[in-house]
């Protein structure tokens, strides 16, 4: 296929993933907001999504405080922000729509409809009156997107660039999300045994699982209460947990094994060793490091990956 | 009073008379269905029909316009309700009748891109080639499969009322460049099955739905003889171009890849596309970019939408581009006058479609005429298009026509001059209810080793009243075009044999 069509299925795929990563993602601090705390804590809760999201420079551009309302907006419906959700959804329209031909009717429709739907929204003032529901669409959306992907599309090189687009994406913003919520309790974390009462952690590590669907599925592979390294686990080494870093990474490695062409080796070596210290990682290792540490060399090393496969596959990135 | 011809009805206005009466024979069977509904259901309908087009995406974009937010717009392209029926008698003259007019324009390209016999016959002036802006001499003596240059032309045809007020045929323009629209030929007509396919089981309406399949048949047909299994793209100038969602539409519909210049090179005077998995080599480019943006090597330099040396692969017969470079000299307002000649001239044939009589205001007494009667005329620019670079005399303030008499003297080769015509209207559903509107018809014919076509074409019609103008570009809408199989008689009953 073309390389610039391969290009485009890639971006739509990875924006959608990013509107429904930032919609969870906005969607567990404005839960934890609403739990009683200091206005400094808070603060710091909104400032620390804005410096995970490499935003907060652009942010600060044009707000003087950080606040709720003004992070949501700029995250939200800011179309001057290229990583808010309005953004991030026009931009995967604009994507499906320069290849729509590749696209089954119902790929395309599911695209379109989300854009001009989530246009009437913002327009009605939806957000602001229920920012949870709204939130909830974002994700059902994505969910619908990739339902019909997957329930529709010819099983072709089209499909596996889409899928590379969306466990890419999710493998950065899992990371992000995680780095963010841990970063928040410490400058980096060790692993337990702060001073910080149970309560507050209970809230703390129950939100953050929450916000990747993993509530349940926490207590159901633990059956513990909540512990953070066993959230870290999850989040990062767990290979059954759909939105962790090791299925994100096996899903990558697998999509790229069937596209691989004549100059994608070394791309596939690189994914290949990430996914294998993954697999043989250890939690007790990770955390020996810094959790900080080790997801910021996770963060460049996804990046690396992406600007490999623009480079073999697609329009390469200009450096 | 000019005399007026309507589609469906023998006598105007429409309120005067109820339904049943003063029907043509092939509208009684769509009338007295229309008499059945209820009163909101065209409305009803009319939402329903913009809700799916909006959701499916068919716009079109419009230069310039930004919205609210400075994005470009999106506009949905008006469509009808009400269908344009054609009974199955005019549509086969007419068909001859294309096949004839588009045979003859292809011949007279190749004769003047050869050895210019109709100039040495002296039937066109020399310096009316020559000096035509569309005239490529870099295709001189270039030979193209097929001796085709003209492989897809959207002929624009009008009717009018003779000097009895019947109904007759005019070929108002041939567009031979690029032409547009036939998604919206196939968009309107799903879009009539699904609102009312009560309707089409009460007619027979020919199917078009097929236009993809011979498109792509002609485009193989196409291909230079250096493959058995030619690799057929559509170049499209990108997302940004109002015709987008037609391009995008048909490279889908043909199964084949939807390319853009950044996607195209040339190497060792071959032309490749870049793929996930390395060069691929590319036979017949179906373009939707004009000529002059096709190779920056050799046209606009600036050009980034074509592909650098593609003009040379092309002249080297390694690949084949449809419709040729240079088409566009046939299809110039200065050269329409001339397709009757020319239909005799390399056919020997009486042409069947009549030309629409034209003042050409480069010879003297012909340009007196038209300054002397402009208010009655209509005045094209003979290089302008989409409805641009026109006055239509009688819709014209007198300040309107007096600076278009001053253009005109200043340039009177750039300008031809028609009457008139009083286009034939057809009912169409508006705010104010159903009222007559005027339409046109263009029928898309493809030229690969034979010459073929669906029955029908696209419908356009002037929304606006009183309006002649029916480019979308200026306000105009489509309509689904109907040809009646067998002359508007209901279909038989039901088979005999259900089952039990």
């Amino acid at each position: 296929m073309l390389s610039r069509t391969a290009d485009h299925l890639f971006w739509m795929n990875r924006y959608t993933e990013r509107a429904e990563n930032t919609a969870r993602l906005l969607d567990v601090n404005y839960q934890t907001s609403l739990l009683p705390q200091s206005e400094a804590v808070a603060q710091a809760g909104w400032q620390g999504l804005l410096s995970i999201s490499e935003l907060l420079p652009a942010y600060k551009e044009k707000h003087d405080v950080i606040r709720a309302k003004e992070v949501m907006d700029f995250m939200v419906k800011d179309e001057r922000n290229p990583s808010s959700i309005v953004s991030c959804l026009s931009a995967a329209r604009e994507n499906a729509r320069a290849v729509r031909g590749t696209l089954t009717t119902e790929v395309w429709e599911t695209q379109n409809q989300t854009w001009l739907e989530v246009k009437r929204m913002i327009k009605q003032g939806d957000f602001e009156a229920d920012p949870s529901q709204f939130f909830e669409w974002v994700k059902f959306r994505s969910h619908l997107s990739r339902g019909v992907t997957v329930g529709t599309m010819l099983m072709d090189e089209a499909l596996h660039f889409m899928r590379l687009g969306t466990f890419l994406e999710r493998a950065d913003n899992t990371a992000r999300l995680v780095d963010v919520k841990f970063h928040a309790v410490e400058s980096d974390f060790y692993g337990t045994a702060n001073g910080k009462d149970l309560e507050y952690d209970f809230y703390h590590w129950s939100a953050i699982l929450r916000s990747v669907s993993g509530f349940e599925v926490y207590r159901k592979v633990y059956r513990d209460v909540i512990r953070p390294e066993r959230v870290a686990e999850l989040l990062i080494l767990r290979p059954d947990m759909p939105r962790s870093l090791h299925a994100s990474l096996n899903e990558v490695v697998g999509n790229l094994r069937m596209v691989a062409n004549d100059q994608s080796s070394e791309t596939q070596r690189r994914a290949g060793k990430l996914r294998a210290e993954l697999q043989y990682g250890r939690i007790d290792e990770i955390l020996a490091t810094g959790l900080h540490a080790y997801l910021t060399q996770f963060l460049d090393r996804v990046n690396d990956l992406g600007a490999h496969i623009s480079r073999d596959f697609l329009v390469p990135v200009p450096a | 009073m000019m005399q007026k011809f309507d589609e469906m009805y023998t006598q105007l206005p429409y309120e005067f008379f109820t339904h049943g009466a003063k029907i043509r024979d092939h509208y009684r069977i769509y009338d007295e269905w229309l008499a059945r509904q209820p009163g909101n259901m065209m409305a009803k309908r009319r939402e329903e029909a913009e809700m799916i087009f909006r959701r499916v995406g068919i716009t079109f974009a419009v230069y310039g316009e930004k919205d609210e937010e400075g994005a470009g717009t999106e506009r949905l392209i008006p469509f009808d309700l009400i269908p344009r029926i054609i009974p199955a008698h005019e549509w086969r003259d007419m068909e001859h009748g294309l096949e004839q007019r588009v045979t003859a324009l292809n011949r007279f390209l190749h004769d003047i891109y050869h050895d210019q016999e109709i100039l040495k016959a002296g039937l066109i002036p020399r310096e009316q080639i020559e000096q035509n802006a569309q005239f490529r001499p870099q295709m001189m003596g270039v030979d193209l499969p097929n001796n085709v240059y003209s492989q897809i032309s959207g002929i624009d045809i009008v009717r009018a009322p003779d000097a009895k007020g019947n109904g007759e045929y005019y070929v108002l323009e041939d567009n031979l460049r690029v032409p547009s629209g036939v998604s919206y030929m196939l968009e309107d007509r799903k879009m009539m099955m699904r609102l009312f396919p009560d309707l089409f089981s009460a007619h027979r309406v020919a199917p078009i739905a097929h236009y993809p399949d011979l498109l792509l048949e002609t485009l193989r047909q196409s291909s230079p003889a250096t493959t058995a299994e030619p690799t057929v793209v559509v170049l499209t100038p990108g997302m940004y171009n109002s015709a987008y969602f037609e391009h995008a539409f048909l490279a889908q519909q043909m199964g084949i890849e939807l390319v853009e210049g950044q996607d195209l090179f040339v190497k060792d005077n071959f032309c490749y596309m870049r793929t996930t998995r390395g060069p691929q080599r590319v036979d017949v480019i179906y373009r939707r970019v004009d000529d002059d943006f096709l190779d920056p090597n050799v046209f606009r330099p600036a050009s980034t939408l074509g592909c650098a040396g593609l003009l040379d692969v092309y002249k080297a017969g390694h690949i084949n581009i449809c419709n040729g470079v240079g088409t566009g000299v046939a299809d110039d307002k200065s050269i329409y006058p001339y397709v009757p000649k020319m239909i005799e001239f390399y056919l020997g044939e009486k042409p069947i479609l009549n030309n629409v009589p034209t003042y050409m205001c480069r010879n003297k007494d012909e340009l007196s005429y038209v300054i002397a009667n402009m208010k009655d005329l209509v005045v094209k620019e003979v290089h302008g298009a989409g409805g641009y670079g026109m006055l239509v005399g009688p819709a014209a303030t007198k300040a309107e026509v007096e600076d278009f008499k001053k253009a005109v003297l200043a340039n009177p080769s750039g300008y031809i001059a028609q009457p008139t015509l009083s286009l034939s209207s057809c009912p169409t559903f508006v705010e104010s209810g159903i009222a007559p509107r005027h339409i046109d018809l263009r029928p898309y014919v493809l030229s690969g080793k034979t010459v073929q076509m669906v029955p029908g074409g696209l419908t356009r019609v002037a929304l606006k009243e009183g309006s002649l103008v029916v480019n979308s570009s200026q306000g105009g809408g489509t309509k689904d075009t109907w040809i009646l199989e067998d002359e508007a008689s209901p279909v038989q009953a039901a088979q005999s044999q259900t089952q039990s």
